[in-house]
């Protein structure tokens, strides 16, 4: 695989985790360091718009029309208030919650207001991405500073045209009031002379008490929602535009594998077939893979010639990956010390002094992303410029490289952000697009690329397997007093997929802990999959810690408790928000008492509790479950017997704190999703290689759960207005799966150590 | 070739008759609401109502549709611009996520209510289940079709 490179997948996987660990609380903050003139020339805004930047100079703009623009985020004119939501919503609520911050501040009745999707312009918003649940802690301080700097100017406007002190003024549902003397006056009236207003000094703009918010942390409806349930157009794939044409790329099944020869000529004689032609890739394997493409009138059509089209494939550089051959060399590699990625204490002396001791190996499957919108983008070159409507994750680092691939300057392209039908990290890359841009090349229309969902499953960047040797110990008062957690991974293209650290759970928090890594080669792309790494890391150490409970003859809950131990923070963290034992703890503590943890239970019921700190967000799950007796036996992935076992969730308690909530419906909608996502996928979701080649395609082998299987889930926030709000598109997610497992062992004692638990028999009912 | 969409009689013209319906609604008559999400009728995110029945269009050929009236989500709404009970039920109660799949489940769900206007839990499930949420709404979906059933046994939907 040696011609094949990884840059792009690792750099864009860098840039995520670094952004989680930065603390710096406003990367998006370029715009504020623009002059007008720039900040014009950059948007292409004309006539009285007026900037409100924190480091601008104080300048008294001319105005021209009744339009107060302020920047980005904010428009209000004769036809209404607009709020521009700058970053991709792929699901996570995000169009709705960031005009939420800006709305609270400036003090609009959210009912009248209109939210766009904003621009892509980094000059301009800064880095605009859905990813590492980043988007509300990066903007909230700055989207505040918007809206309260916006309405500063139009209480000044007020104050101006009535002739009295702004102090004296107050605002509430889109007006300017004043107590004295009953005026009002709407937002709309006083546009036009906010607009010709010094910006106020940054210092100057006095924020809202949050006691005062009337918005936020509210239950509001998604903005996007009315369009959705009529079915109106939103999506990258419901794109149309003037002479279209629809196009497929067929690549190589086994990754890597370069076209030799294909049946182009029949192919293009097919009815509907505008044009078909094969492309070299250029060896980045999330840029432009090597495939055969076919233009089409029509997607049916196009797709109707991808089946007929015929290539033989050169696979002496492709893929040879097999997921048998890696678990069978995992197993063997786990008996055996490996890399040392940290040690403290003496993790040796504390297992030959302990009282009582565990031992584990874990393991758990590749997954795909698998949103439910495959892959699509539509472009459209035209020689000097390239247009692009696509329903990616991070729009801002698409450009440049669909420059570069087409030969021409990132200022030639133009990307128009689409909402995503599902992300889940998936869209972080773009290959899809680029594909698009490449093949729009040689088409003198603009075509639309349309990913079957067997190239979505097939082409994913997916979530690693791996493998994990656990030993464990704890002393004659049944404290954990030793941990040991050898790990390993897949390195496609030679790079590690994963890495634990020092910092995984429990790392700080108990006296003689080793890790220890190593990796297996592959070739298939992996990547970011919701909350990376925590996803799956958290069933090792969470089940795990549960074995030296059980081990140690102790409570659960107060094994965990005890682990957690004093408040205090744990190393280093996001924006100065690492995790903290004493917020653990309360999560803990909380998902436990709503849960009733400790009453008795039917005989195979059980409840599991697990906790993880992911993505700044500190969140405790208790689970409540019953377990069936042994069934007929069936064969499993690995080829092993085993017995089929019926699994009923009946409710999973959710305690989370990720600070203030934004927007309290959409949060408990990530927290019902997360518990349902990570539920299913625990269950029975497992993508196999063999030969180089993805097992399972679609969903008839890729079986997400259904409805009817879902549990109860109860979210329940704490906010001890010490923390500034953080992202909830991940962190529920990592400890559903060792609850669960948990609450397995403690309905029927079986302990589930692999991932989907359908390898053990265990099945949804 | 013809078919009656949202009450309209659209010409196809020389049509492939084995043209999927999803692709003749997406593609031929721009009713992109309805969605591709599998193309082997697993998740559900293509189904319409034909002839008030739930039917998955991705495998379902456009000749197969012959005189049956096909109801897309874009034809659900009354015609006077307000929405339907259960369209206003996803909005009200925030059921989307991603939103891709709703179409699909809010199709699913009328084809249900249509037949039993108040059903129980495990017929709602039985009705669901074929339409896949890969951001895992189902919780809210179930909450949605249950007001509206609550509201059809009260008959606050002129039931």
């Amino acid at each position: 695989m040696s011609t094949l490179n990884y840059n792009t997948v690792n750099e864009i996987t860098d840039f995520v985790t670094r952004e989680l660990q930065s603390d710096d609380e406003t990367p998006g903050s370029l715009v504020f360091k623009l002059d007008r003139r720039q900040f014009l020339k950059l948007t292409g805004m004309v006539g009285g718009g007026l900037i409100l930047g924190f480091a601008l100079p104080k300048t008294r703009a001319e105005t021209t029309d009744a339009t107060f623009q302020p920047n980005g985020y904010i428009k209000i004119d004769s036809e209404g208030i607009t709020l521009y939501a700058p970053n991709p919503e792929i699901g996570q609520g995000v169009k709705t919650s960031l005009p939420m911050i800006v709305a609270e501040e400036l003090d609009v009745d959210w009912t009248e207001i209109s939210v766009v999707q904003s621009e892509i312009n980094s000059a301009v918003y800064g880095q605009q991405f859905a990813g590492g649940s980043t988007a509300i802690p990066t903007n909230y301080a700055k989207l505040r500073q918007v809206g309260a700097t916006a309405r500063a100017m139009l209480v000044q406007a007020a104050a101006e045209q009535w002739s009295v002190s702004p102090s004296t003024l107050s605002t509430e549902l889109s007006q300017v009031l004043h107590a004295g003397t009953g005026q009002k006056l709407s937002y709309q009236e006083l546009a036009s002379v906010a607009a010709t207003l010094p910006v106020p000094a940054p210092e100057s703009v006095k924020l809202k008490d949050p006691k005062q918010f009337r918005l936020l942390g509210t239950r509001i409806t998604g903005v996007d929602n009315e369009a959705l349930v009529r079915g109106e157009p939103l999506f990258g794939i419901d794109v149309s535009l003037p002479d279209m044409k629809y196009a497929v790329y067929q690549k190589c099944p086994a990754i890597g594998g370069t076209v030799q020869s294909a049946n182009i000529e029949e192919i293009k004689k097919m009815p509907g077939v505008v044009d078909a032609f094969s492309l070299e890739g250029n060896g980045n394997v999330s840029e432009l893979l090597p495939g055969v493409a076919i233009i089409a009138n029509s997607t049916w059509e196009a797709l109707q010639a991808k089946r007929a089209l015929n290539v033989e494939w050169d696979e002496t550089q492709a893929a040879k990956d097999s997921w048998s051959a890696a678990a069978k060399e995992a197993a063997r590699l786990a008996q055996q010390p490996m890399t040392q990625v940290a040690n403290t204490g003496d993790f040796d002396t504390a297992m030959t002094a302990s009282t009582a001791t565990a031992k584990g190996f874990y393991q758990y499957h590749f997954v795909t992303h698998a949103p439910l919108e495959p892959q699509n983008c539509t472009a459209h070159y035209k020689g000097d410029s390239l247009e692009l409507w696509a329903p990616t994750q991070t729009p801002g680092w698409a450009i440049p490289t669909a420059a570069r691939l087409t030969g021409l300057e990132a200022s030639q392209v133009t990307l128009h952000q689409m909402r995503c039908g599902g992300g889940f990290g998936r869209r972080l890359y773009n290959d899809f697009l680029f594909e698009a841009a490449a093949i729009a090349r040689r088409s003198k229309t603009p075509v639309k690329l349309q990913w079957t969902r067997e190239d979505d499953v097939r082409y994913d960047l997916f979530r690693a397997g791996g493998f994990h040797q656990m030993d464990g110990c704890v002393d004659e008062k049944g404290k954990v007093t030793g941990w040991r957690n050898r790990f390993i991974t897949f390195a496609p293209g030679g790079r590690p997929a994963s890495s634990v650290s020092g910092g995984v759970f429990p790392g700080g928090m108990v006296d003689n802990l080793r890790v220890e890594q190593t990796a297996l080669d592959w070739a298939h792309r992996c990547a970011a999959w919701r909350a990376p790494g925590s996803n799956v890391f958290a069933f090792v150490v969470q089940s795990f810690l549960d074995e030296l409970a059980h081990a140690a003859q102790r409570d659960s809950l107060e094994v965990l408790l005890e682990v957690l131990g004093e408040p205090r923070a744990i190393g280093g963290g996001r924006r100065g928000q690492g995790m903290h034992t004493g917020r653990a703890a309360s999560v803990v503590k909380l998902a436990a008492e709503k849960a009733g943890w400790g009453k008795e239970l039917p005989n195979n019921s059980g409840k599991g509790v697990a906790f993880y700190y992911s993505h700044a967000g500190h969140i405790a799950i208790v689970a409540e479950v019953s377990v069936g007796g042994e069934e007929d036996t069936v064969t499993n992935r690995s080829g092993e017997n085993v017995k089929r076992r019926k699994l009923t969730v009946h409710k999973v308690d959710v305690a989370a704190d990720v600070g203030p909530i934004i927007n309290l419906s959409g949060a408990e909608n990530q927290v019902e999703g997360s518990v349902i996502d990570a539920l299913s996928t625990m269950m029975d979701l497992s993508i196999t290689f063999e030969n180089g080649r993805a097992e399972q395609t679609n969903f008839d082998k890729y079986r997400i759960m259904r409805a009817s299987a879902s549990p109860a889930v109860e979210a329940h926030f704490i906010d001890t207005g010490e923390y500034p709000p953080t992202g909830l598109g991940e962190p529920v997610f990592p400890p559903l799966a060792p609850a669960v497992g948990n609450a397995i062992f403690a309905a029927c004692g079986y302990r589930v150590r692999t991932l989907p638990i359908s390898e053990e028999g265990f099945y949804l009912g | 070739m013809k078919i009656n969409v949202n009450g309209t009689t659209h010409d196809l013209g020389e049509i492939n008759p084995r043209t999927p319906l999803l692709w003749v609604l997406r593609d031929h008559l721009s009713l992109v609401g309805t969605k591709y999400g599998c193309g082997i009728s697993q998740c559900g995110a293509c189904t319409v109502l034909l002839n008030g029945e739930a039917m998955k269009s991705c495998l379902y050929p456009v000749s197969a549709v012959g005189d049956a009236q096909v109801t897309t989500i874009e034809g659900v709404a009354p015609k006077d611009g307000t929405l339907t009970p259960l369209q206003q039920a996803w909005i009200d109660l925030d059921v989307a996520q991603c939103g891709y799949c709703q179409a699909g489940q809010i199709i699913s769900a009328e084809a249900l209510l249509r037949k039993n206007p108040t059903p129980s839990d495990d017929e709602i499930y039985a009705a669901m289940d074929p339409n896949l949420c890969r951001c895992g709404t189902y919780i809210r979906i179930h909450n949605a079709i249950k007001r509206v059933a609550d509201e059809n046994k009260s008959g606050q939907n002129g039931g």
